[in-house]
């Protein structure tokens, strides 16, 4: 196995599948459409769970590393390899893929072929920006991979797609234009070199590394989204079809945080400290104030949409404590939020596909009809508002443990989301699942069909089995991200 | 190694029971859920004798099953502590709910929601088992919170009752509210102990008796008061203690078998196990204990006046179950942990008895439960009758019954302390003993004395809200397995003519089983327990500060001296005046009641709005949450970022936009002109340059 360039392959395989997808052509051929991109997703899958079982604990270094030159004019090599900190991303991008394919299995009926093809092409890209270790080719992954996104929301979304798309497209670019610069700025200061793990050792000066990371900051911000740039994800939820919503809120919104760690943290270790008051404080408004912004939706995918803002506030929040809980507790937060936030869209999508409303008031006593799914969506719920025994309480738990210590208060404030998350959750749920059968629609509903409870339970799966047994998880990172903050903890000034 | 497998067993068994039920609960027939659910819990009862010799032969255990995760130098595992404290709620949580489990295939016989109930209240066993079992904080909160969530099922149980699935909520997020200040005390624990481990955290407590942190401006706090202050605000949410004691009342909205098993013998007492559990923190810590006693007492004296007003059978025993909670707090204030821990095990006896009771009485009714529309019922229900006056006897503290030690332990223990506030404690509880005596048997004589009053037409007393059981019934189109047509004497209430009757032997035998121990174990339980060796190094004393126990030693001479001296003290005659009171008004002269309610209609009021609480958490808490959300969210997001700044970069491009179509005019002069003024700008740049 250990000559297999498996890196590559994360990314190759579901893209070949892609355009082989591709070319199946009109929706006379659907059903080999399906077909090739559930094979093709679960090649995808299968080809990362290598990275696992063959991943060396012990070590901080990249693993995996494969090293091509690309264009040897300016430096830019193909370099791929992961460690502790993105690993974990690759399986649990190439698992939702194939949770994104079965979703839309009997759902969408309009351009199949074009639907599936964009998630796998989708899904090898973003495979690619967690394993670039060239700056170049992480940029490139990096906006090549809002295509796809694009275009399933421009294509297959909502009638308010055509602003969700645009209203996406102007907050990134500012962040992507000055992302780009600084990049060009680094190659040019590290004497014509690409290579992000070259820059981590680069020495700059305070005011350099300030420029750098409040340049970055743009670019990552917004991806998170952390207030006050988040109203983008909303809209483009509410548009999205569900397997884009699914995609966007498990992988699409991990690469800012990513981001975070690969560059702004170990390139910038003292602009990161200088500003990590600002970051802290954007992180618990993006706690408390979107926490209070959800309680009052009356869209379960705009709902949901600001609970991911909410729980993506303890990711940053996590990461500028600068120690083992805060971002270990972050990361293992991102990845729960995958599963979970993943299960909700995708339950969401459910009733929608029945009832075709997103309304609260649309709903009501759904559980009369759909027990099946109500106790499904009660797990996922729960998992939202961080019970104990689902994966959502893990990283919420571990941050407020490292909060404490950071400062009280800071912990204090994070973790009012224990109140206003399990209330915004529990009032939806109550109002949805919960009551006598609200109207026609839901007294017509139909329970769960085999394929859409075997997505539920392979989510279900993640959710508890993270929950009840996080060690393999942390397991991978620890190395990884105890060599981060050391090298963190150094000053970079010259 | 035996040991532990067994340990191991205790748990496991009522969740493979609940997986059975629940996972299958469309699958399989009712006997094989409720067989399953059962089996499991007494598999783990007789599994917690079987420790409970060995733990009483000195064998304890402290160990991990595994490791949850490691992160920097902290590792978080889950474990169990096999001590006396922890073998005595097995008992205790097993015991009970396998009397409630027995209970509930005679309660639930005609619910379609049948496996799943018998599903969560296995869940909640072994969720019960897991919080008291823990050796560490993290494992205690997981125990914590999933009890809270079954609890949460189960008051929602009837799910299309408005009434219920309001309570269910209600009850999480309030309990969210103090595991709030939970998480953030085990947040200090683990800040500066470094360790979540009981065992490590205790040896190291001496050490911060005097460190203080700063947290407010300059001013320092002592760090285990702040740690003690906040771990017991989970414990007020729990264990229902003011102002967090909101919940509890409307968690009566679940079907009974839960309210006697969660909601009176076992969950909300995990808030006095686990401050019993901290002993080594708050004993090094007076501010703590003094704020514990002095919610204890709030709790007990005024959660007792509601019981006075209360005319639903459930709600009464509701609030007597709120003052005893508070009646275990003040004990934990006074550093009678052993004490506490013994009135937690009595009251779980004859509080489950007589919610179980009421149960059987509500039955007998046909699902009527006001006590207005009750009367006479002994003559019918001979069993309940008598099991019911034996839980309240035992509660109200009459000499010999299991409450009296119990509580005369608390009052006697109070009456010693020396901790702030333990003297407007001693006031509540006594003044508590005549106000539980008078509500007690207010609703004893009311139920099983006097006319009969059922069976009439009695719309006036407008029993709307909180009866409504078959509600649930015609909706349901889940249906379980043997889903049965609604059966034609479940309306509720009795129809005019109709008689109460005797419920069948699975509702009476739990009763019965459950009257023995609320006769004979405060008797046989008081001297090994409270001054005996019994809870050994589990429960820690300073013995120095605190040296009520040593004293209350010295004022008892045996159990039977105990009762026999009681005629003497004040508590008794103050309970027998609430017994002969309540008998003077309820039975001989009913007129006098009405009377004085009219007379002290202000005060009446302020009762019957439950001192306005649930007003203000509506109106201040609730509305000021939506109405901050609705302003964030128009005036913030939709306002400000979106209006002004997006708005106002899409405008921008808007504008850019505009010009650039001014370009694009498809007029080839247009383009042509174009071309000509960029060559020439281009041209004269490269010129001047040069």
């Amino acid at each position: 196995m250990s000559g297999m360039p498996l890196l590559s392959l994360a990314i190759w395989v579901p893209i070949f599948a892609g355009v082989a997808v591709l070319l199946t052509g009109a929706d006379r051929n659907a059903p080999l459409a399906r077909m090739l991109a559930l094979a093709g997703a679960v090649a995808g899958l299968l080809v990362t769970l290598p990275l696992y079982t063959g991943f060396d604990l012990t070590t901080p270094q990249m693993q995996f590393v494969e090293l091509v030159s690309w264009i040897p004019r300016f430096n830019i090599n193909y370099h791929l390899g992961v460690d502790g900190i993105s690993m974990l991303f690759v399986i649990l991008n190439s698992f939702i893929t194939v949770i994104v394919v079965l979703g839309g299995w009997k759902v969408i009926e309009n351009k199949v072929a074009q639907y599936n093809a964009g998630f796998l092409i989708m899904s090898g890209l973003l495979n690619g920006i967690f394993v670039s270790l060239d700056a170049m080719l992480f940029y490139v992954f990096f906006e090549a991979s809002l295509i796809p996104l694009y275009l399933i929301i421009g294509v297959w979304g909502g009638p308010n797609r055509v602003y969700a798309a645009f209203k996406f497209f102007l907050f990134t670019l500012m962040g992507s234009l000055l992302f780009l610069v600084s990049l060009i700025y680094l190659f040019v200061q590290s004497g014509g070199s690409f290579s992000i793990l070259d820059w981590h050792q680069l020495p700059l000066a305070a005011g350099q590394q300030r420029w750098i990371f409040l340049a970055f900051l743009v670019a990552f911000a917004v991806k998170v989204p952390m207030w006050p740039v988040h109203t983008w994800l909303p809209d483009a939820h509410v548009e999205a079809p569900t397997g884009g919503s699914i995609v966007l809120a498990a992988i699409a919104l991990k690469l800012g945080a990513y981001g975070f760690l690969r560059f702004s943290l170990p390139i910038a270790p003292d602009a990161s400290h200088e500003l990590a008051g600002l970051i802290i404080t954007l992180s618990l408004i993006a706690v408390v104030y979107i926490g209070f912004v959800a309680l009052v939706q009356d869209d379960m995918k705009k709902l949901v949409a600001y609970s991911s803002i909410a729980h993506m506030g303890f990711v940053t929040l996590g990461f500028f404590m600068f120690s083992a809980l805060g971002i270990e507790g972050a990361l293992v937060q991102m990845i729960s939020h995958g599963f979970v936030s993943g299960a909700m869209f995708f339950s969401i999508g459910v009733m929608y596909d029945r009832v075709h409303s997103r309304k609260i008031a649309d709903y009501g006593g759904v559980v009369n009809t759909m027990p099946k799914f109500a106790a499904f969506f009660m797990l996922f719920s729960m998992a939202n508002a961080g019970l104990p025994a689902t994966s959502g309480f893990v990283g919420e738990f571990m941050v407020i443990m490292g909060a404490v210590k950071f400062n009280f208060w800071v912990a204090a404030i994070a973790a009012t989301t224990m109140i206003v998350g399990a209330a915004y959750t529990l009032w939806m749920y109550k109002r949805v699942v919960f009551g006598d059968v609200g109207n026609h629609h839901v007294a017509e509903l139909t329970d769960i069909t085999p394929r859409e409870f075997l997505v539920l339970s392979l989510l279900a799966a993640g959710a508890l089995g993270m929950g009840l047994y996080p060690a393999p998880f942390t397991d991978i990172m620890h190395s990884s991200v105890e060599e981060l903050l050391r090298h963190v903890a150094a000053s970079k000034i010259l | 190694m035996e040991m532990q497998k067994l340990y191991l067993l205790v748990p496991l068994a009522p969740l493979f029971g609940a997986m059975i039920a629940g996972l299958l609960c469309r699958v399989v027939p009712r006997w094989v859920a409720h067989t399953a659910a059962i089996a499991g819990v007494a598999i783990a009862f007789i599994a917690s004798v079987v420790i409970f010799r060995d733990v009483m032969a000195g064998h304890t255990f402290n160990g991990t099953v595994y490791q949850w995760l490691t992160s920097g130098d902290v590792s978080f595992e889950v474990g169990f502590l096999i001590d006396p404290l922890t073998v005595t709620m097995m008992l205790v949580v097993t015991f009970v709910s396998l009397m409630v489990h027995i209970y509930t295939v005679g309660y639930m016989h005609d619910d379609p929601g049948y496996n799943r109930f018998f599903s969560y209240i296995a869940l909640f066993t072994f969720s019960m088992l897991m919080l008291v079992m823990s050796n560490n904080f993290m494992q205690l909160f997981f125990g914590w919170e999933a009890v809270g969530l079954v609890s949460y099922l189960l008051i929602g149980f009837w799910y299309t009752r408005p009434t219920a699935i309001f309570a269910n909520m209600k009850a999480f997020l309030v309990n969210r509210v103090g595991d709030f200040g939970f998480i953030l005390g085990i947040g200090l624990v683990l800040a500066h102990f470094g360790s979540l481990d009981y065992a490590t955290v205790f040896d190291k407590a001496d050490q911060f008796a005097n460190v203080t942190i700063n947290i407010w401006g300059t001013s320092e706090w002592s760090l285990l008061s702040v740690t003690c202050i906040l771990l017991f605000v989970g414990a007020m949410g729990k264990s229902a203690q003011v102002p967090l004691h909101v919940w509890l009342p409307d968690s009566m909205e679940g079907p009974t078998p839960i309210s006697a098993l969660i909601h009176a013998a076992t969950m909300v007492t995990a808030g006095i196990f686990m401050v019993a559990r901290m002993s080594p923190l708050f004993e090094l810590t007076d501010t703590a204990l003094s704020f514990v006693i002095i919610i204890g007492s709030i709790t007990a004296l005024f959660m007792g006046f509601l019981g006075i007003i209360q005319n639903d059978i459930k709600r009464v025993v509701a609030y007597s179950t709120l003052s005893q909670l508070g009646y275990m707090t003040v004990a934990l204030g006074a550093s009678a942990y052993s004490v506490a821990i013994f009135h937690l095990m009595t009251h779980a006896f004859f509080k489950a008895l007589l919610f179980l009771g009421a149960g059987s009485v509500i039955i007998g009714m046909h699902h009527d439960q006001d006590i207005r529309n009750m009367g006479g019922l002994r003559k019918y229900m001979p069993i309940t009758w008598l099991t019911s006056l034996v839980g309240s006897l035992a509660l109200i503290g009459t000499p010999f019954f299991a409450g009296f030690y119990s509580k005369d332990s608390i009052i006697e223990a109070v009456k010693l302390s020396h901790i702030p506030g333990s003297g407007f404690a001693y006031f509540a509880v006594m003044a508590g003993v005549f106000i539980t005596a008078f509500y007690s048997f207010r609703m004893y004589f009311l139920v099983f004395h006097g006319e009969e009053r059922f069976g009439k037409a009695h719309d006036d007393h407008g029993h709307v809200a909180h009866d409504s059981h078959d509600a649930h019934h015609a909706d349901d189109h889940e249906g379980d397995h043997d889903d049965e047509e609604v059966s034609a004497d479940h309306h509720h209430g009795l129809a005019p003519g109709q008689k109460p009757h005797e419920t069948p032997w699975v509702v009476t035998l739990p009763l019965v089983l459950l009257a023995i121990p609320s006769v004979v174990i405060g008797y046989l339980g008081i001297e090994p327990m409270l001054f005996g060796s019994y809870f050994g190094d589990a429960i820690f004393i300073n013995g120095e500060a605190h040296p009520v126990m040593e004293e209350l030693a010295h004022h008892f001479h045996g159990a039977t001296a105990m009762a026999l001296h009681a005629v003497q003290t004040p508590v008794f005659w103050l309970a027998l005046a609430g017994v002969v009171l309540s008998w003077f008004f309820y039975l001989k002269r009913p007129d006098i009641p009405a009377k004085i309610k009219h007379a002290i209609a202000p005060i009446y009021t302020v009762l019957e709005n439950k001192y306005y609480f649930d007003k203000f958490n509506e109106i201040f808490l609730a509305g000021g949450a939506r109405l901050l959300g609705k302003g964030l969210w128009k005036g913030g997001d939709v306002g400000v970022i979106d209006g002004m700044i997006v708005g106002g970069a899409v405008r921008l491009v808007g504008w850019i936009a505009t010009m650039a179509r001014f370009f694009q005019s498809g007029h080839i002069y247009h383009y042509a002109f174009t071309m000509i003024f960029g060559v020439c700008a281009l041209l004269s740049f490269w010129l001047l340059r040069a």
